[in-house]
């Protein structure tokens, strides 16, 4: 079952056609890759699926609603739980009370006024922290956390929502290998378990083969390949982009 | 026709003056990002050398031309000397604190300013001589026009130009340039940026210091000057985007000219209603810049500023039991102060309680909510003029009054809040002082209903609590019960919110969290505890006046937060304690209180720069548990 | 933890207030006096010259009521919230007799209304404002300066002698200006039907625009102006209306352009032949004048002004009225205090009863330049008795106690 449907996605900034007509889908507890040289429009296309950039023309559905003009507000509202390609989290806060306010928002609590956040949710953020081995780090203020733990932190917030869909830019991004594996390891994981559909941009190569179900290729806005981790190897067109011109 | 080329040229004068004033706030904010509130005193202090100066140099017929210019010149010199020992001296000491802290500190130099210009030259308006050469007037369209207007236009447009030159043309100007846009970066680069800094000030200062000289022939040097250029100043620099030179000219250009035509135009008669348009520059300057900031928010010229310091902010927590016993405690002394205390205890505790929660309802917008009030008072006002009117206008009782007139705050906050949260930041702050402002011009404009500028007396509180020690159990249970419900809402969802969207709005956005609703709610709320504030602050004065929403006050309310400490609920307490007492025992004890408040300020700011409150925290608490 | 501090403190605050309230001196009688006077230094500091050496010169004499006379003095920060806790101050924690001072109107009205709700007697020394006695006017209130609307009076008879036709109005944009303009225009309306009043100009009270104001008032063509600016205002309009030729041929009547507070600093700026009410101290011969400027040069070896004038007769007012009353009850304060004589540097001057307005007057003369030097010529004394509305007036107008 489609979870994310893009089809003849454009936009163009200033003249310049960032993204032209691309389309694809992501099935539940599918993980798919955006890749491409710098200024293919990975970021572009995935900021339009997440509702920072409105597309000019094409639509995007999530779950059968269309999403394009909504805000990330309420593209979070139809079960999308997103990372950030350099992370943002509340600083002043634990790494639990982080969890805790995406749960709050998950559950329409945040407009209340009279209970205290501290018992509010904690046994279920505690439950996400236990499964992303955040446990140790749960009482921790942000602000003094490592980089792989805050992305840890987002990725928990993002699983708050209970998400069908899971949006990640760069997820590995600016971590030690071992790190990166472990972590796609661990998401990938999730993902499949929980039958959530995952959309995530990234730079490095040997995580996306080894996680990715699919992969989406673009170039200067083109979509040009689309297929499995194997297919996408093979692909004469993607070799080119890649490996330089032949022509 | 010649009218309106003279009241052009008149505007055009005066926006000379207020962009030579101007040009150096706006680059000592772009640069240091510090809210230089001495800014006005330095200008003052430069009218004042200036004008000695002069008189030194003086003969029996007056300056000549090399003593009049060469005094000008030597008061430029000394006061942006002047401004770089501040700086040297002070600031620099707490570049570290969190930001607006050093608003304090320069709060604290404009007392002592102040009262060395009483010490230094006496109480008595001084006004100079008129430059020599330039005495007359030459005529313009058969009117006369002052010679030294011209003259005025000419070295403001010079100075204009010679600024950007500077900024345009040379490393240290590229260097001052890159710093308003992303100071992080200039330090990066190994740029020395203690002396950019010194030097920034300087500059910015003998800017100050050369306005000031150069109204030596349009008006006396006196003691008031120092306030009343300050937000002119503050407003142009805001107009024109900060930081940005050419936008001060721009918008000074614009206010002045404005101003000029309001008087030259005079009565306007418009659908039958006569309109007075030189009433109305009491207050068109705030017009003016609420009309810019809610279309442009960054102002005319102004960029959006580039990444701002990280400041982990904040962090509530529940009370500790010992704590908690202990916050017990003092309520018990407080319920007791009327039968172990005398009766003025009694009074000056009313009034502790009432700006321990007008403060602590400002740093919940400032503290959890990351928004900082310029124009707090107004709330406080508005909620005082409730009870005042509702008692004498509407006919209230007064217990009805005073219950309900917070939430005539809480109307005002949510109108001027709407527009507010739309912006963030020092241009945030100061669209909340331009309603505010505009707020106080009603209230001491309208005297059939709100008494203009004598206010409304006879506002007293009914018999069963006319005695001090009734009313004082009302505003203990009143402004204890708002701070505690203040520290409570921070330690709820909301409360949570409004930090998270403090900390990032961006992720905010990504988990749903509607941060413009949130931080508009936090503006009524706030508003209302202001407003129930200025109630308990009414019925305990008996009258009320226009001072109620005015600069001054809102001034008062950062200088508590600030002082106890932005970061916990408990720091505007302890500073609006601190402060009204301290105001109250050095007023009484000394002729030059407010040197002697100014010094203490400054003292408390080197010693304690996270504020007191926030010192004791760091200096006795674990991190995690406090 | 996080409360210590908080604890700390108010445990000291307590501590300080139980034991800091001063000692009594046995026998002295206090009187409370508060005033802005960090606020409105230029007019506050000779003030407080004025009444320490009538101070000095009660007690030199023996004191009042066979015992020493002792003011304390507050600073209210030309706020009322303010003026009223030190008030409070002054009657709970120095158990002064009665209160004293004020400066601005709206302070002098706050603290008014805190006498009548304390039921203590209250002299405003300067408030200009006429509702402090009229229509706010209360038991325990009484003031000592002629009224905004009594000086404005003084300048009537000359400005309809003069008969012009086109009046141009500049005023500070508060309460008092706005009473000036509009008591002006009563009255001379009255007195000169067909007047006309060609332009009004209200200007930020210490912001006047003085380059523009001068060229509105100009384009209007007017015979003459009538000015209730002071201060730093005054100072700027008399500048650019010098340069640009404004006040040629035009008649100038300007509210306290004679008082030193505000003429001494136009040094020869000053404009010739305006005319203003004032204080002449220079060329005042009376023996009652002459007696307190030289106690005044003597005492401080600086000449005097109008504020030393009112602080000194302040002090005389209320010593009067306590030797009359033979008590320091409020009640009795207040019914010796209707009616009273004091003397008074400008002379004999009396409590009105009907509105507890005294009749102390003010000089009205015409501006000159003498040595660079602003002063006052071809003057006379007005006494305020005779520029006060009719007393059935004052009766609608001010409330019943």
């Amino acid at each position: 079952m489609n979870i994310l449907s893009v089809s003849a996605l454009s936009k163009s900034f200033g003249g310049v056609q960032a993204v032209r007509a691309v389309s694809f889908n992501v099935e539940a507890g599918q993980l798919l890759a955006i890749i491409g040289p710098n200024g293919a429009g990975k970021s572009t296309c995935f900021n339009m699926v997440n509702g920072q950039i409105r597309p000019d023309s094409g639509s995007v559905t999530i779950g059968g609603v269309e999403v394009s003009g909504k805000t990330p507000r309420e593209i979070w509202r139809l079960g999308v739980g997103r990372t950030f390609q350099i992370t943002a989290t509340f600083a002043s806060m634990t790494v639990r009370e982080n969890v805790q306010m995406a749960l709050l928002s998950y559950h329409h609590r945040l407009a209340s006024w009279w209970p205290r956040v501290m018992n509010l949710y904690r046994e279920e953020a505690d439950e996400l922290l236990r499964r992303l081995g955040m446990s140790e780090q749960a009482h921790r203020q942000c602000a003094l956390l490592a980089y792989g733990d805050l992305k840890r932190v987002e990725l928990a917030m993002a699983l708050a929502n209970r998400p069908r869909l899971l949006l990640m830019d760069e997820p590995t991004a600016g971590m030690a290998a071992a790190e990166r594996i472990e972590l796609m390891a661990l998401t990938a994981e999730i993902v499949r378990e929980r039958r959530i559909a995952a959309l995530f941009t990234e730079h490095d190569m040997d995580v996306v083969f080894a996680h990715a179900d699919r992969i989406v290729v673009l170039n200067r806005g083109l979509l040009i390949a689309e297929g499995s981790p194997e297919d996408v190897r093979v692909d004469a067109q993607v070799r080119d982009v890649y490996l330089g011109s032949r022509r | 026709m010649s009218s309106i080329v003279i009241q052009f040229l008149n505007g055009l004068a005066g926006a000379s003056a207020l962009f030579l004033v101007a040009a150096g706030l706006s680059l000592i904010f772009g640069v240091t990002r510090i809210v230089n509130f001495a800014h006005g005193s330095l200008y003052m202090l430069g009218i004042y050398i200036a004008y000695s100066a002069i008189g030194w140099a003086s003969g029996s017929d007056g300056p000549g031309p090399m003593g009049f210019w060469g005094g000008v010149l030597v008061s430029a010199i000394a006061v942006g000397a002047t401004g770089a020992l501040t700086e040297m001296l002070l600031l620099r000491r707490i570049y570290g604190a969190p930001e607006l802290f050093q608003l304090l500190a320069t709060f604290g130099v404009v007392l002592v300013l102040k009262d060395f210009a009483l010490w230094v030259w006496g109480p008595e308006d001084l006004l100079g001589p008129r430059a020599p050469g330039l005495q007359g007037s030459v005529a313009i369209l058969g009117q006369a026009f002052p010679t030294y207007d011209l003259v005025l236009i000419a070295i403001g447009a010079s100075v204009l130009c010679a600024l950007w030159l500077l900024l345009r043309r040379t490393r240290w100007g590229m260097l001052v340039r890159a710093a308003t846009q992303d100071r992080e970066m200039v330090g990066a680069l190994g740029v020395n940026q203690k002396w950019l800094f010194t030097a920034v000030f300087a500059l910015g200062s003998a800017l100050a210091g050369l306005g000031g000289a150069l109204q030596i022939p349009r008006e006396p040097a006196q003691l008031l000057l120092d306030l009343s250029v300050i937000a002119d100043a503050f407003v142009v620099v805001v107009v024109g985007g900060m930081g940005s030179v050419p936008g001060a000219a721009l918008a000074a250009l614009i206010i002045a000219e404005i101003k000029s035509f309001c008087v030259g135009i005079g009565q306007l008669d418009v659908l039958g209603f006569t309109v007075s348009l030189p009433k109305l520059t009491l207050v068109v300057e705030f017009i003016v810049m609420a009309i810019v900031l809610v279309a442009r928010p960054w102002g005319l010229l102004g960029r959006a500023p580039g990444p701002q310091r990280v400041f982990a902010g904040g962090h509530e927590q529940p009370l500790q039991p010992a704590v908690r016993s202990a916050l017990l405690a003092i309520l018990a002394l407080l319920a007791a102060v009327p039968f172990i205390a005398n009766g003025y205890t009694v009074v000056l505790l009313i009034d502790i309680l009432v700006f321990a929660l007008f403060a602590a309802s400002l740093h919940f917008l400032m503290g959890p909510a990351g928004m900082a009030s310029f124009g707090h008072a107004a709330y406080f006002g508005l909620g005082a003029y409730g009870a005042a009117l509702l008692v004498k206008a509407a006919g209230f009782p007064m217990e009805t009054a005073l219950l309900s007139a917070p939430f005539v705050a809480a109307a005002g906050a949510a109108l001027f809040g709407w527009f507010c949260v739309r912006l963030s930041g020092v241009y945030l702050a100061m669209l909340t002082l331009a309603f505010a402002q505009i707020a106080w011009s009603v209230v001491f404009q309208w005297d059939t209903f709100t008494g203009g500028s004598n206010g409304i007396v006879g506002v007293w509180p009914s018999p069963w609590l006319a005695s001090g020690s009734a009313y004082y159990y009302v505003a203990l249970t009143l402004c204890g019960c708002g701070i505690w419900l203040l520290r409570r809402i921070v330690l709820s969802p909301y409360g949570f919110a409004l930090r998270a969207g403090r900390d990032s709005p961006l992720r905010c956005d990504a988990i749903g969290i509607d941060l413009v609703r949130m931080q508009w709610v936090a503006f009524i709320v706030a508003g209302t505890c202001a407003g129930l504030a200025g109630a308990i602050y009414a019925f305990s004065k008996g009258s009320i006046s226009p001072e109620t929403l005015s600069i001054p006050l809102s001034v008062d309310g950062l200088v508590m937060v600030l002082l106890g400490g932005v970061q916990t609920a408990s720091g505007p307490v302890v500073g609006a304690a601190l402060f009204t007492w301290l105001q109250d025992t050095v007023a009484r004890n000394t002729d030059y209180w407010r040197a002697l408040l100014g010094g203490i300020i400054i003292a408390l700011v080197l010693l304690f720069p996270q504020g007191i409150v926030g010192f004791i925290r760091q200096r006795f608490g674990r991190s995690g548990s406090l | 933890m996080k409360t210590l501090g908080s604890i700390l403190f108010s445990v000291g605050l307590v501590w300080l207030q139980v034991h800091a309230a001063p000692a009594v001196a046995q026998g002295t009688i206090k009187i409370g006096e508060l005033n802005s006077y960090k606020v409105f230094a230029a007019f506050l500091q000779p003030y407080k010259k004025g009444w320490e050496l009538a101070l000095e010169e009660v007690n030199a004499e023996g004191g009042v009521l066979g015992r020493k006379l002792a003011i304390v003095s507050r600073d209210d920060n030309g706020n009322p919230g303010d003026a009223v806790r030190a008030a409070e101050e002054l009657l709970s924690r120095e158990n002064v007799s009665f209160l004293v001072g004020t400066f601005a109107s709206h302070v002098g009205l706050a603290v008014a209304d805190f006498a009548k709700q304390k039921k203590v007697l209250f002299i405003a020394a300067e408030p200009l404002t006429d509702k402090i006695t009229w229509q706010n006017g209360n038991r325990y209130t009484f003031r000592l300066r002629a009224s905004t609307y009594m000086q404005t009076a003084m300048l009537i008879p000359d400005a309809a002698k003069l008969n012009k036709k086109r009046w141009a109005i500049v005023y500070p944009n508060y309460e008092y200006g706005q009473s000036a303009s509009a008591a002006f225009k009563a009255l001379l309306k009255k007195n000169q039907p067909g007047v006309e009043f060609v332009t009004e100009q209200a200007t930020p009270l210490g912001k006047i625009d003085a380059g523009a104001v001068t060229q509105a008032l100009a384009e209007a063509r007017p015979d003459a102006i009538f000015s209730s600016l002071f201060g730093a205002d005054l100072a700027r309009f008399v500048r650019e209306g010098n340069t640009r030729g404004l006040f040629k041929g035009r008649a100038v009547f300007n509210l306290l352009g004679g008082e030193p507070e505000y003429l001494d600093p136009l040094k020869d700026e000053t404009p010739k032949g305006w005319y203003v009410t004032g204080y002449p101290w220079y060329a005042i011969d009376t023996p009652e004048h002459n007696r307190f400027l030289n106690a005044y040069q003597k005492r401080y070896g600086d000449y005097p002004r109008l504020g030393s004038v009112v602080g000194y007769a302040t002090v005389m007012s209320a010593v009067a009225a306590m030797k009359r009353a033979g008590s320091l009850d409020s009640e009795k304060l207040v019914a010796a205090m209707e009616g009273l004589q004091v003397d008074t540097p400008f002379g004999k001057i009396t409590y009105r009863a009907q509105d507890h307005q005294s009749t102390m007057g003010a000089y009205v003369g015409r501006t000159a330049s003498r040595n660079g030097r602003g002063v006052m010529d071809q003057f006379h004394y007005a006494d305020g008795a005779k520029f006060m509305p009719s007393d059935a007036e004052v009766r609608s107008m001010r409330p019943r106690d």
